[in-house]
């Protein structure tokens, strides 16, 4: 809409850019009047019509920091990956399921063993270590068989294999697990709400929230400031001009693999907590959440991932109260991804290089 | 006394096409050698096989009396190899000093690293002005300077260079060629791969001419540049 802006401000500025544009200008034009006015619409609607309070959006938003939290742990790990070997990890999702499957059994065997009712607090770190490691061994796994062999040579093989992984995790699980909705424990001390700022807010939200800040807090420590981070930065630009450094190029692509992981475990086990249950499918769909959340903050890019992870979040817990309900529809919560999702396709179009991405036509220095 | 460098019967193909051919040669300890030759003659095939970028398909490569034929390249960086490579191919996001470090990635000393650092600064003091600015953002002589520093934090015994003067101007030809002649004095044996062979010559002990992916001749640096095949074929003479 700029450029018809300015257009309007100089005369014969209009004529000129009619001249210059094509019909693919005037449909991205298009496109963007429609989107802007339905927001407007919608909101304009949504916030005369008086459904919710100021009270209950402050607590959409809350719900929708920690759920874009979770996304941002899972994108972390799509966009560590394809920022070494330029390639997405589909079986990402997957990895994710297994780690909080792995959560809910170490919460099970805790309980068996007493640990929950005798210490609790200590059993949500016992499983989400639990998750994390399994969801680092299994993205270990991954690299193995469907990446390593393919490592010095350029193919789309990689992401075939990988698509292949995903399958077999899930019928895997389904066929170990079954299909049903499984139920996941809350320690005790994780039922209740917090009051703060006149708002209710669900425990397991504020445990997830705060988790999922310090594990992202943490890998953006390692990476920028360990060993290994400067190895895998290194990697990351020029992967010959690394190895010619002295750093094992295919260790730090293994423990890229590995960290991506044990996010994806952690946030597996945290989507758990708050949502209270699993099925073996959950992988598909989140994964799909993470990976839409990589796009949008720009893909290789972590700040990026995190930024993504929380706008994509925020859109889908506050997008349907906000816009959707001014048009009276009957259930806009039900829509929820519509919102998220049109998003990703706007930016796609928009700004394909995402939020924080950079141009695709990167040089080599 | 073994080898700095010893390269028997090396062959390395692309495919079914043998871009190096045979190719045997050796540098002595302390040596500056260089290896001559057009465009697309294999020679930096060579120094990517050498250097463990490239596999090799038949033949040897000794460094130090040591086998190193098929070690991965980062363990050939703790072998004491380094190299230059082509288009320098720094880590541009990265800073001067980040890139400085990071070629000392492979040792585990970390206070003769500190003192290889300053040792780097002080062969190009151009880098202390840059040092907290990216990479990528250099002048290219900057930029070899940067990448001929990162290599030496590695404290190589071996350095290979390929193509360290290209595209630059003069003057900053002399000074990368000055300071390959001034690593040497200290130690370090060096392997040049130029273009500029007439610049390469001047400051060689031992030079090769790689031909199509053979080694055709082998002689004295001064020795070539007066030779008659090498100053119609390279130095632009009249034979």
């Amino acid at each position: 809409m700029s450029d018809a802006a300015r257009s309007a401000t100089e005369p014969g500025a209009l004529a000129e850019w009619l001249r210059r544009s094509t019909w693919v200008d005037h449909i991205l034009l298009a496109i963007r009047i429609g989107v802007a006015a339905l927001v407007l619409v919608g909101l304009a609607g949504g916030l005369t019509a008086g459904t919710y309070s100021a009270a209950d959006f402050a607590s959409f938003a809350l719900f929708g920091l920690t759920i874009g939290s979770i996304y941002a742990l899972i994108a972390l790990g799509y966009t560590m990956v394809y920022g070494i070997l330029r390639m997405i990890n589909f079986a990402h999702g997957d990895v994710m399921m297994v780690g909080s499957f792995a959560g809910l059994f170490a919460a099970g065997a805790l309980n068996d063993v007493g640990i929950v009712s005798a210490w609790p607090l200590l059993a949500l770190p016992l499983v989400l270590a639990a998750g994390m490691a399994a969801g680092a061994l299994v993205s270990i796994a991954i690299e193995r068989i469907a990446y390593r062999p393919f490592l010095h040579v350029r193919s789309l093989a990689p992401l075939i294999c990988a698509i292949g992984m995903s399958f077999i995790l899930q019928y895997a699980a389904r066929g170990l697990f079954g299909t049903r909705n499984r139920a996941y424990p809350g320690f005790g001390w994780m039922e209740g709400t917090i009051g703060a700022f006149g708002l209710t807010i669900p425990i397991p939200q504020v445990v997830a929230f705060a988790a999922a800040l310090i594990v992202l807090a943490g890998l953006l420590a390692v990476v920028k400031l360990s060993r290994l981070g400067k190895a895998m930065r290194a990697v990351a630009e020029d992967r010959d001009a690394a190895a010619l450094v002295g750093i094992d190029v295919s260790a730090v692509i293994v423990a890229t693999f590995a960290i991506g992981g044990a996010m994806a475990g952690v946030a597996g086990v945290l989507y758990a907590l708050v949502f209270k249950q699993i099925t073996v499918f959950m992988g598909f769909f989140l994964g799909v959440k993470g990976f839409a959340a990589a796009i949008l903050g720009g893909i290789g890019n972590l700040g990026g991932a995190l930024l993504g992870g929380l706008v994509l979040g925020l859109a889908e817990a506050l997008g349907p109260a906000l816009i959707l309900e001014g048009y009276g529809l009957p259930a806009p919560y039900q829509l929820k991804d519509v919102i998220g999702y049109g998003m990703l396709v706007m930016i796609l179009i928009f700004r394909p290089q995402g939020l924080l991405g950079e141009r695709l036509a990167a040089k080599r220095a | 006394m073994s080898k700095a460098l010893d390269v028997r019967d090396l062959t390395v193909a692309y495919g079914q096409i043998a871009a190096v051919r045979g190719a045997s040669f050796t540098v002595e300890p302390g040596e500056i050698a260089t290896i001559i030759g057009a465009n697309g003659a294999g020679k930096t095939t060579i120094l990517n096989a050498l250097c463990g970028l490239r596999d090799v398909r038949a033949g040897t490569v000794t460094l130090g009396g040591e086998d190193i034929t098929h070690l991965p390249p980062h363990e050939r960086v703790r072998h004491g190899l380094a190299q230059v490579p082509e288009g320098r191919r720094l880590f541009g996001r990265m800073s001067v000093a980040e890139n400085l470090e990071i070629g000392g990635y492979a040792r585990s000393d970390h206070a003769a690293q500190k003192h290889d650092l300053d040792h780097v600064l002080e062969l190009f003091p151009r880098l202390r002005e840059r040092y907290r600015q990216l990479a990528g953002t250099l002048s290219g002589g900057e930029q070899q300077m940067v990448a001929m520093g990162r290599a030496l934090m590695a404290k190589p015994r071996v350095l290979l260079l390929d193509e360290p003067t290209m595209g630059l101007a003069p003057q900053i030809v002399d000074l990368v060629l000055d300071a390959v002649r001034r690593v040497n004095r200290e130690g370090v044996t060096v392997l040049l791969v130029e273009q500029n062979a007439y610049g390469a010559l001047e400051i060689a002990d031992r030079a090769f001419v790689l031909e199509s992916g053979e080694i055709t001749l082998t002689g004295h640096g001064l020795e070539l540049i007066n030779h008659e095949r090498v100053r119609s074929a390279y130095l632009g003479h009249e034979a």
